[in-house]
């Protein structure tokens, strides 16, 4: 079979983002309802948001001011000017008959994040949310739908990537530190399931090393990591077959089914691409002053991309340690926090910090339970200094995280000080003289029946014992 | 010059039903509009800025103060049918 036979060729998928990210201010993108966090349906609305006639919208300068940020934490070039677009088209969820977006002159171009280059950041509004009250509750089978205004004109912040992404596990590591970056920075809660952070994702194929994009496909609303990565190995699994079998991609916008795995294809009538933009009367252009770039400037903290990089190459953290630090910020600042007490080698801290104290902790942030950082930090240390076992220090751990308090004071009150050579000494004895079949066997060459040995020394010590100086005092012992 | 199936096409966006003399009326006057526009691109435009606003003002903000929203009972006062607190519509894609 020659190389260009289609089946024989290796294909490679090409994907682009379009994130929308609604932003964390007080208050709507152009009037001043509060934000609405699952109050009852249509308490948050006014005129304004309503779309009735005669009213004029006001841009946040919060909102703005966010955005700006988000450029910058990017590397944007941030548009001198930049002006709002009416884009019409007619949903219920659309109060005006338009959405007030941007256009051909957006907040800000050409950015980075990692290795994907940024397309375009803009500024736009949130729809308002249709809630199917047919039988069915799904949108082909309902007959009225019920509209909440109370989302509607939320500000968001549109990011579109270049198509730089290789593989769905590439799609979704990039949505992650997008994810990082933007809850870095304060300016969006990012919660998938919430819709604070939504994904659309463009995927088409090509034959491995061709330049030429191929037609691609849009899968929407891809609601969390896990999904956006299985949905677009779905679509590149199905493209792969179509064009394997002679056939041709089709344009077309696609609904992943994670519960059955499958891809549908959305109606879309034709015309619904043609909005017709044309710049928003109603607002003027936003030309960010040094005042306002100066103040976006200041509000950036460290990004996690070069947190991490920090702690690599600073502390000398393994790469997953730091991207883990640097991803779940409210571990890294425990760990600075842990690091800067004193105590402890950074490499050990990290460790306990991003195994131990996760492992009792799930997704909460430390500052929320009841160990200090410095109270870790001195725990490490006094593992280091084999003042106390592994084991032993992972129950004062939990006393920490229970009920705060000094590490050292937790192991005076439990008695859980390391066993000390004399006493562990005679203990090991008694465990060698009580399984006897046990130190035959090692005597014998059968090497890992000294774990009852070992465990019988470690019941013995509740845990005080360091495990491997056991084996070692153990194998002396008995001259294996 | 503006044909009747565009006029159909825009109608349709816009929601609107055309009857066959309005169609034709409105194909003779959209033309007119595009004929104008036509006539402006005979000047020297070169280094003229689009206009996108009449007046010349920028970074008309607002600070991010809540300002308080309409009683429900008020916003959904002037809606032709209500369930649920929320405004009754038509589901969409029903054709």
């Amino acid at each position: 079979m020659s190389i260009t036979e289609p089946e024989a060729r290796a294909y490679e998928p090409v994907i682009g983002l379009e994130i929308h990210v609604q932003l964390k201010t007080r208050t709507k993108m152009f009037c001043g309802c509060a934000l609405s966090f699952g109050e009852e349906p249509n308490t948050r609305t006014c005129p304004i948001c309503l779309g009735h006639p005669g009213t004029l919208p006001v841009a946040n300068a919060e909102a703005v001011h966010f955005a700006l940020m988000i450029a910058m934490a990017f590397e944007c070039d941030i548009a001198p000017r930049s002006i709002f677009h009416r884009k019409n088209y007619f949903y219920p969820d659309l109060p005006k008959g338009y959405q007030i977006s941007q256009y051909d002159m957006p907040l800000a171009r050409n950015g980075r994040l990692g290795d994907v280059r940024i397309h375009r950041v803009h500024l736009e509004e949130d729809a308002a949310k249709l809630v199917h009250a047919g039988a069915s509750g799904r949108i082909h089978g309902a007959q009225t739908s019920v509209v909440d205004f109370n989302r509607g004109g939320t500000p968001l912040v549109e990011i579109v990537t270049e198509p730089d992404l290789r593989s769905p596990a590439a799609a979704a590591e990039f949505g992650r530190l997008l994810q990082a970056t933007l809850r870095r920075m304060g300016v969006s809660d990012v919660n998938m399931e919430e819709g604070s952070l939504r994904l659309d994702a463009n995927v088409s194929i090509r034959p491995a090393g061709e330049a030429t994009l191929g037609t691609k496909t849009e899968l929407k609303n891809m609601n969390s990591f896990r999904f956006l990565e299985r949905g677009l190995s779905a679509e590149i699994a199905r493209q792969e077959e179509l064009v394997r079998g002679g056939g041709e991609v089709e344009q077309e916008t696609l609904h992943y089914d994670p519960q059955s795995g499958g891809l549908t294809a959305l109606r879309t009538k034709e015309e619904a691409h043609d909005y017709r933009y044309f710049p928003e009367p109603d607002l003027v252009p936003i030309a960010p002053t040094e005042a306002m770039l100066e103040r976006a400037r200041a509000a950036l903290p460290e990004l996690p991309a070069a947190r991490a990089e920090r702690f690599e190459r600073e502390l000398e953290l393994p790469g997953d340690t730091a991207r883990l630090l640097s991803f779940r910020s409210e571990l890294g600042d425990f760990f600075e926090e842990a690091i800067e007490a004193g105590d402890g080698d950074a490499r050990s801290v990290a460790n306990w910090v991003t195994n131990e104290l996760p492992a009792r902790i799930g997704g909460a942030d430390p500052a929320d339970t009841g160990v200090e950082p410095a109270a870790l930090a001195r725990l490490v240390a006094m593992v280091e200094a084999k003042e106390v076992s592994r084991s032993a220090a992972q129950e004062v751990l939990d006393v920490l995280v229970a009920d705060g308090g000094d590490p050292r004071a937790v192991v005076d009150a439990k008695g859980l000080s390391r066993a000390d050579t004399g006493e562990l000494a005679e203990i090991v004895e008694r465990a060698i003289a009580s399984n006897q079949d046990a130190v035959d066997k090692v005597r014998a060459g059968k090497a890992q029946a000294i774990g009852a040995i070992v465990g019988a020394v470690m019941r013995e010590t509740k845990g005080r014992a360091d495990g491997g100086e056991v084996q070692r005092m153990i194998r002396e012992r008995i001259g294996s | 010059m503006i044909e009747r199936d565009q006029v159909l096409h825009v109608a349709r966006l816009a929601r609107l039903r055309l009857t066959d003399d309005e169609v034709d009326r409105m194909a003779g006057e959209m033309s007119k509009i595009l004929e104008h526009v036509e006539k402006m691109s005979e000047l020297d435009l070169d280094g003229v800025e689009p206009t996108s606003h009449v007046v010349e003002l920028q970074n008309v903000l607002r600070e991010d103060a809540p300002r308080g929203s309409l009683p429900r009972a008020q916003a959904l006062d002037p809606a032709p049918d209500v369930a649920q607190g929320g405004f009754r519509v038509p589901s969409p894609g029903q054709g």
